[in-house]
């Protein structure tokens, strides 16, 4: 394509001005967005009322495209039911597995009720959800892992409370607005959960690695004896996370631990549940880490 | 779909002679597009893995590559800013990429005066290629953690997914003229 006729301005000095204004503001765009970056690196924080601001906008569109997604599920599903058996089986041999999951987390729930049971003085308080939420968004072009849910500080939810589904764990919140919040899902590399395997409280923690798996990492090394298809719950050391919910399922272990598949994949899941922190302690801690200019959340475990 | 667009406005500018296109449409569409891929983060799909490719970074390319001098070469600064709080992205990266990226197809223009559309999706994948990569990069260091080849699979969408995507701005571009204005 040939040039454009603006960029040739001849004699006009106003048109020559112009393009050159054009080209000074370009590269101060370069430098500034420089010292932008640089900065929202040093502290992640610091533009979260922008960006909070900038979901609140967005917000009905989100909700919209909640709605949408419910609905195409539904039709997806009944022409995908024709067409690929295959891919439907394995889905079903997934939901088969996050089933064993609960049953196993049940299980250790019982275990440790018993456990505190058998403590005096220990008391169980009902644990209420802070609140229910759709996901309304994600970061899905970015290797940042965020999702954004439709209920804010107006309804109590603030940075650090972990986020659920009813078959696991999703993530956690980092910044709020009014009637949004962003959750850093499990898959980010940022977000380390402290976890144990549910049949016999092996600890280890989970990383997330970017594309959708996860990397269960033991903590005493030595011979791996994490095999295929166990299923790791959060173990609720650190306090942010209360025990017992189910993370992930290891599919490949490997030297020093497993790459392993969501226990609740965020796609999957329309609803959400914002929970109360385990320990009100280790959420001042974040918070105070997180003010201090920490990066994340205290290192597992 | 084109063909039928070209008949409608066709009719239009017969019918009426004295029209020309709305300003506000004429100069803002290209704006908005960008701006509302950028909103696509919002869309259905709730991915727990970076699945789509930079919808509005391909746009703006698109638009760029289209139409060179539609935007100014500013336009990277607001753009990219409003990209970034949506993207999930640390802030700034948008700002300085975009940026970047219309100082590069200015020396584009420059070296290669004439380019075909196999040059144009050539300059566009390596372009977003780069972009992709510094993207990750500026992530992982958000992250503290090293992103490998997480991104192979978005390169190879948003290559594939150029020449769509100039298809659809290209169908925009008519829109985008079509006279509105009574002159």
């Amino acid at each position: 394509m040939a040039r454009s006729q603006d960029r040739r301005p001849g004699y006009s000095r106003r048109a020559q001005y112009g393009i050159f204004t054009g080209y000074v503001i370009a590269i101060a765009g370069i430098v500034v967005g420089l010292i932008v970056l640089v900065t929202s690196l040093i502290n992640p924080g610091a533009f979260s009322f922008a960006r909070s601001a900038a979901a609140e906008v967005a917000r009905p569109m989100g909700k919209a495209g909640a709605q949408t997604r419910e609905s195409s599920q539904g039709v997806f599903a009944a022409v995908g039911a024709y067409f690929n058996a295959g891919r439907q089986n394995a889905e079903l041999r997934r939901e088969v597995e996050a089933a064993r999951a609960q049953a196993i987390s049940m299980q250790s729930l019982r275990e440790e009720n018993r456990r505190l049971k058998a403590l005096l003085g220990i008391v169980d308080t009902g644990r209420r959800p802070v609140a229910t939420a759709h996901l309304i968004g994600s970061t899905a072009s970015s290797t940042r892992r965020f999702a954004i849910i439709d209920a804010g500080a107006v309804r109590g939810v603030q940075p650090g409370l972990p986020v659920r589904a009813a078959s696991g764990l999703i993530g956690r919140v980092v910044e709020t607005g009014p009637s949004t919040a962003r959750v850093l899902l499990v898959t980010d590399p940022d977000n380390v959960v402290p976890v144990r395997r549910a049949s016999d409280g092996l600890a280890a923690f989970v990383q997330g690695a970017s594309n959708g798996r996860i990397d269960i990492r033991l903590i005493n090394m030595g011979i791996n004896p994490v095999r295929k298809g166990d299923v790791f719950v959060t173990s609720g050391s650190g306090g942010l996370y209360p025990p017992g919910i189910p993370v992930a399922v290891a599919t490949d272990p490997h030297r020093d631990g497993a790459t392993g598949h969501l226990a609740a994949d965020p796609a999957d899941n329309e609803f959400v549940i914002v929970e109360p922190a385990y320990s009100a302690q280790a959420l001042q801690q974040l918070e105070q880490g997180e003010k201090a200019g920490a990066q994340s959340a205290p290192e597992a475990p | 779909m084109i063909a039928g667009l070209d008949a409608e406005t066709g009719q239009i500018a017969r019918k009426r002679i004295n029209r020309a296109p709305h300003p506000a449409v004429a100069r803002g569409l290209p704006w908005a597009t960008v701006m509302l891929a950028s909103m696509a983060s919002f869309s259905p799909i709730i991915a727990s893995a970076p699945v789509l490719p930079p919808l509005a970074y391909l746009v703006f390319l698109a638009w760029r590559m289209v139409r060179p001098g539609m935007f100014p070469v500013w336009a990277g600064l607001p753009l990219g800013a409003f990209d970034d709080l949506y993207s999930g992205q640390p802030f700034g990266s948008g700002i300085v990429l975009w940026s970047a990226t219309m100082l590069a197809m200015e020396v584009l223009d420059e070296r290669f005066l004439w380019r075909g559309f196999a040059q144009d999706w050539l300059a566009a994948s390596a372009l977003v290629s780069t972009y992709l990569l510094l993207c990750a990069t500026f992530a992982g260091i958000a992250a503290g953690y090293p992103l490998p080849l997480v991104i192979v699979p978005q390169v190879l969408v948003s290559i594939a997914l150029y020449p769509v995507v100039t298809g659809v701005v290209a169908l925009l571009d008519r829109v985008r003229l079509i006279p509105l204005k009574r002159l």
